[in-house]
Formats: C-alpha cells, structure tokens, sequence
C-alpha cells in the first residue's frame, strides 16, 4: 500500500477544520491568528499535493504565492492587534465590541 | 518506509495541531504550531517539493513564528485566559461548524480517483519553479514583491508612536 493523494487531502482537510475549530472557539486574538495561518497551511498542503500527483508545478508555485502573502498578512495583523492592545490592555475579541449595536 | 513516516508524521502533526487550539498559554500554542509547520515541511519533502519544504522552514516556522514569538514577548500578558468561550453554546456551536466542513471536505475528498503517478525528480526543484516563476508568472511575482513593500509600510505607519514634545505640552497646558 503506497500514500495516495487521497491520504494527503484527508490529512489537510482534518488540519483544515482544525483551524476552524480554533478560530471560533477561543477568545484570545493571537490564538484565532494561528489558527488561520493553519489553514492556509492546510490548504498548501493540498496544493502541493495536487502538484505532486498531477505532475504540474502551478500547485507548488501558487504555495509560493501564499506564502509570501501570508507573511504580509501576519505583520499587518500582528501591527493591528499592538495596537488594539495599547488601547485596551487585553487581546480579548470579546472586548473589542466598539461597533457592537 | 514512506507509509510508516507518513502515518508518523500526521499523527504528530494532527496532535500538535489540536494542541494550538487547546493551550492556555499562547506561547505553547507558537511551539505547537512550529512543530506543525516542521511536520508539515517533512511533507513537503515527502511530495518532492524540496523548494517549497525549504521555503515553509525558513519563512514560516523561522520567520513568521518567531515575529509572533515578539509580539507575544512584547504584549506580555498577565495571566492565561480560559479556554472556553463565554458561553459553551459557543464553544459547541464552533466544533459543530468545524465538523460541517469536514464533512463537506469529506464528500470532497471521496470524489478523487486513484491517481498513482511516478514522483518526477524534476518537479519541485529550485530551477523548475524558477523558470515557471520567471516566464509566466512574472506579473504576480512583481505585484507580491509590491504587496510586501506595502504591508512594510502598514505596519510601521500603524506601531509608530507619535513623538510628542515635553515644551510643547507644557505649553499647551498652561493656556
């Protein structure tokens, strides 16, 4: 029995709602940010996959892409909650409800 | 031998996967996700996309996490916060939805073939994804290299303090 791609898609879709389950259920922002950047990479667990079993590079190349925006995403968000966290000493979401009706 | 280091490895990675969402401290919830990430790079090598296992190691796991190791280092909270939700209906409700899309992945999942292909020792290398990333993709490439310039700018614009002048205040205050 060899690893099909099947074994690969089960293993990121299982991280996948892994990540989903983290960012529903906790409260802590940095905690939810983690969470997201799981399933991005999840997702470029099913993109390299893809490119492996179908023997294209385009799958390895969008995880290039991916990535590199989610490193700009990561410091653009890390930026925001310092600063939702020098206005109100905690990280908790349920806190941040200034828009809340 | 690939079966057994592939069942290994998802087993660690699956584990330490649940095991960011579940901590208390969010530092341990990092640690975790670096041993995914590590996980997830064994992977990659495993699929022969050594540039991308590469990449993942030194951006993900050495870059991203260690930039929000700081930020944790520098918000420095007091004090874990309890796992649950405020309410448990939400905690359920989140695991609920969770399993909902695990099963709309499942059907997903189900619905592809067999497709047992020779691994090409061409595919993942330095010089494949080089070519592709030169000649066709060029545009995204540059547009990524701008994305990067202005998140730089974003996040400095946003942390910076302003700088304000004691004189000034003081005489401000005094009118």
């Amino acid at each position: 029995m060899t690893v099909d791609l099947s074994w690969y898609l089960w293993l990121a879709a299982v991280l996948f709602c892994i990540g989903v389950a983290g960012v529903l259920t906790r409260r802590n922002a940095l905690i939810i940010f983690m969470s997201i950047e799981l399933m991005l990479n999840a997702v470029n667990l099913t993109f390299v996959a893809f490119s492996r079993y179908l023997t294209n590079i385009d799958g390895q190349l969008f995880v290039f892409f991916v990535i590199a925006v989610a490193a700009a995403e990561v410091a653009v968000g890390l930026a925001i909650i310092v600063t939702i966290f020098r206005h109100k000493e905690s990280v908790d979401i349920d806190k941040v409800n200034l828009m809340k009706w | 031998m690939e079966l057994i280091l592939f069942i290994i490895t998802a087993l660690v990675a699956v584990g330490s996967a649940f095991m960011v969402i579940t901590q208390r401290s969010p530092i341990a919830s990092v640690l975790f996700l670096v041993l995914t990430f590590f996980c997830l790079a064994v992977f990659y090598v495993m699929l022969g996309a050594q540039f991308i296992a590469a990449m993942q190691i030194i951006v993900y796991a050495g870059a991203i996490m260690v930039l929000f190791l700081f930020v944790l280092m520098l918000l420095n909270l007091r004090g874990t916060q309890s796992w649950e939700v405020g309410s448990p209906i939400r905690k359920w409700l989140g695991f609920a939805a969770a399993g909902g899309i695990l099963l709309v992945a499942a059907t997903a999942v189900k619905s592809v073939g067999m497709t047992g292909t020779e691994l090409d020792p061409a595919l993942g290398t330095v010089e494949s994804i080089g070519r592709s990333l030169f000649n066709r993709f060029i545009l995204p490439f540059e547009i990524v290299s701008v994305l990067l310039l202005g998140a730089i700018i974003g996040t400095v614009a946003m942390v910076k303090q302003k700088q304000s002048e004691p004189a000034e205040e003081k005489g401000g205050e005094e009118q």
